[in-house]
């Protein structure tokens, strides 16, 4: 039998603790262990789960990127208020596609040129798109277009009986399937991997350490700006005030899936299932009907507290 | 006219200051609150205006120390802990469950304010040691570390309050944030007496020292014989302390104990003070009234904003972009690109200089003594 390998220990750990999560939910609560909440998990939690895709890669290469609630919030309002004013939809998701990875690369930019710390110059990030989503409108705006309308919800797929696969929910796999797919089978990801990992003995290997930063955080600002596309589709609406601290939610999936803080371990999936694990205990709090919200926070905490303790005593071996 | 008079003894007590810290790190701080201030004694009306009411003294610049004390008191804390370099993000939550306990024990359980106020600190106190334990005891990284009380604090606060929001009209609790001492908030004989103990423990004792050497090298000093595990939990202690304190003013100044919005996002204000402040993130030396100069530089951004009428949505975005070229300026990085940048510029000019026929560089001024 062969050894394995203790870098897919932190990924088995979320696994375990995933497939825990769901089993006392089914035991629980009836109704609890069906197609029909697995598929719901996966929609509500969709702009989230995209989100965090993207602050994977920083995560991995050693950054942190604080400002992807902002950008959902920012992208959300920005679609909303160009389809008010009569833009076509695709037109209106390529710009906040495009201003995602903009705003990004300009981090990045700044996080590598002046060697400025990620986590103060992805807060000014935080602060910057938060402050211009209210610019752009100051309250929510709905979203009536027809594609919203007629074509959005002809998308979702029956999969099993009473259990409907919203179009959130493809467009999130979707992205942890080309977020698994960069991280691991292309150059940039090998790229990210090696400056998480150790930054001076990847300059001292050649990699190419400024481009591929900028491309972290471009990347990542790519990725929140796809969840503030999907946010609408959720939605229905733009609000420039809403997903406060979502950047918190994303950073405690990327943890609780198994990738280390310090950068350079970790896998996208990991991340697909800190999601469910995240989402699975506010469906638990809500299924039980007598708990409150805040329980929600000080379950996440203690997992966090856990996971971080088995990474150290992982990492001490 | 007694307001031009004060603006101008005002403008040179700055002055004189500014002038003694020439060659000091927070020159660049404090010259940029100056920056700020002279933009508001020209373009926001009413900025200066000082007057005296029932004895005690209003105004902006006095509303700015007042609204700035918590980011104050907070910035002390975090200073330590980012000079061990490290992080506390946890300090929101911990002003949120500081609110909670002292207006629970007011309110609910009928105490007395000095045991609420007692019973608030101390469990500031051991949620600061919390922290403390993670990062010096199992050695997890303090973004993280801090991270869980972060998450887990506020539904620790909500727990506490029930969910509810518990408003309380206690004299001593109202006081603390609301009451005058010397014609002044007492928020600011706060802020100043904890600013002259902490820089009597880090300057007067060698703990200012051991906290730099841990953050300069943990490995170096601990070989030195250095108790950094020891240094590192008492800032993360002290945080929680600072923290305490800014809850209770935070929760006294409306005079209710909110725990979903207390301390939201204060953290984030208190970590760009000692940022503006000149302390590096990496850890090492510290500037402890920088990081209060640092706080007080945010909180005149944010009056100046509001007193402008940009609506309080908005004004994150001048307020990011103003500390992003704060932090820019200290980086000596970016003088020294900017310097690489223009220096084309002066090789231009010297050469234009050089076409300029000598005489008229150096030709006789009017007043120079005739031959």
């Amino acid at each position: 039998m062969t050894r394995l390998n203790p870098k897919y220990i932190p990924l088995l750990a979320t696994a375990v603790v995933l497939i825990l999560v769901f089993a006392t939910g089914s035991v629980l609560y009836p109704n609890f262990g069906t197609p029909r909440v697995i598929v719901n998990l996966l929609g509500d939690n969709a702009f989230v789960g995209i989100a965090a895709v993207g602050e994977s890669f920083v995560i991995l290469s050693g950054g942190i990127d604080l400002s992807v609630g902002s950008m959902v919030a920012f992208i959300g309002i920005l679609i909303a208020s160009l389809l008010q004013g009569g833009c076509d939809p695709f037109l209106a998701m390529s710009i906040a596609l495009g201003l995602g990875s903009l705003a990004g690369a300009v981090m990045g930019c700044l996080i590598y040129f002046f060697e400025m710390p990620p986590f103060l110059v992805t807060l000014a990030g935080l602060f910057c798109l938060r402050g211009l989503g209210f610019v752009i409108h100051p309250e929510s705006i709905a979203i009536d277009h027809p594609f919203y309308a007629e074509v959005l919800p002809q998308l979702s797929v029956l999969v099993a009986p009473k259990a409907v696969l919203p179009f959130t929910a493809m467009c999130f796999l979707g992205c942890v399937i080309a977020g698994t797919l960069v991280a691991g089978f292309t150059r940039f990801g090998r790229n990210v991997y090696a400056i998480g990992s150790s930054e001076s003995s990847a300059r001292l290997m050649g990699t190419p350490i400024g481009r591929t930063k900028i491309c972290t955080y471009a990347l990542a600002g790519f990725f929140a700006a796809g969840g503030g596309i999907v946010s609408t589709f959720y939605m229905q609406s733009g609000n420039p005030a809403s997903f406060v601290g979502l950047e918190l939610d994303a950073i405690a999936s990327v943890v609780i899936g198994g990738t280390l803080l310090t950068g350079g371990v970790g896998f996208v999936p990991g991340t697909l299932m800190g999601v469910l694990i995240l989402g699975l205990i506010q469906t638990m709090i809500t299924f039980n009907g007598t708990l409150n919200s805040w329980w929600t926070k000080i379950f996440i905490g203690g997992l966090l507290l856990v996971f971080i303790v088995l990474q150290r005593l992982i990492a001490r071996r | 006219m007694i307001n031009w008079v004060s603006d101008l003894l005002f403008w040179i007590v700055f002055s004189a200051i500014l002038y003694s810290l020439r060659r000091q790190r927070i020159f660049w701080t404090v010259g940029a609150l100056g920056l700020l201030l002279l933009f508001n004694q020209f373009f926001t009306p009413g900025f200066f205006h000082i007057q005296l009411l029932d004895g005690h003294l209003y105004g902006s610049r006095i509303d700015v120390l007042n609204q700035g004390a918590k980011v104050m008191l907070l910035s002390l804390g975090m200073v330590l802990v980012i000079a061990t370099g490290g992080v506390d993000l946890s300090v929101g939550a911990v002003m949120a469950i500081s609110a909670a306990v002292s207006s629970r024990l007011l309110v609910t359980e009928h105490q007395p304010a000095g045991v609420a106020i007692a019973a608030a600190l101390v469990i500031c106190v051991v949620a600061g040691a919390w922290n403390g334990l993670l990062v010096a005891g199992f050695g997890i990284q303090p973004i993280i570390a801090t991270l869980v009380l972060m998450v887990a604090g506020r539904g620790v606060a909500q727990l506490i309050t029930e969910g509810q929001i518990i408003n309380f009209l206690d004299p001593t609790m109202v006081y603390l944030g609301n009451g005058h001492l010397f014609g002044l908030p007492f928020t600011l004989t706060l802020v100043v007496v904890m600013l002259v103990l902490t820089l009597f423990l880090v300057r007067r004792t060698a703990l200012g020292l051991f906290i730099e050497s841990v953050g300069d090298n943990y490995e170096a000093s601990r070989y030195s014989g250095i108790n950094a595990r020891q240094v590192k939990f008492l800032v993360y202690t002290f945080s929680g302390l600072c923290a305490g304190l800014a809850g209770l003013v935070a929760c006294s100044n409306i005079k209710s104990a909110d725990a979903n919005n207390i301390g939201l996002y204060l953290e984030l204000d208190a970590i760009l003070a000692v940022v503006v402040g000149g302390t590096s993130l990496q850890g090492g030396r510290f500037y402890l009234v920088g990081a209060v100069v640092g706080a007080l530089f945010i909180q005149t951004l944010t009056t100046t904003l509001y007193a402008r009428n940009v609506s309080s949505d908005v004004s994150p975005v001048p307020k990011a972009l103003v500390i992003i070229g704060v932090c820019l300026f200290q980086s000596d990085l970016f003088r020294t690109r900017m310097v690489q940048l223009f220096r084309p510029l002066g090789t231009v000019l010297k050469q234009i200089s050089g076409r300029i026929p000598h005489k008229v560089l150096t030709a006789p001024r009017h007043d120079s003594p005739k031959p």
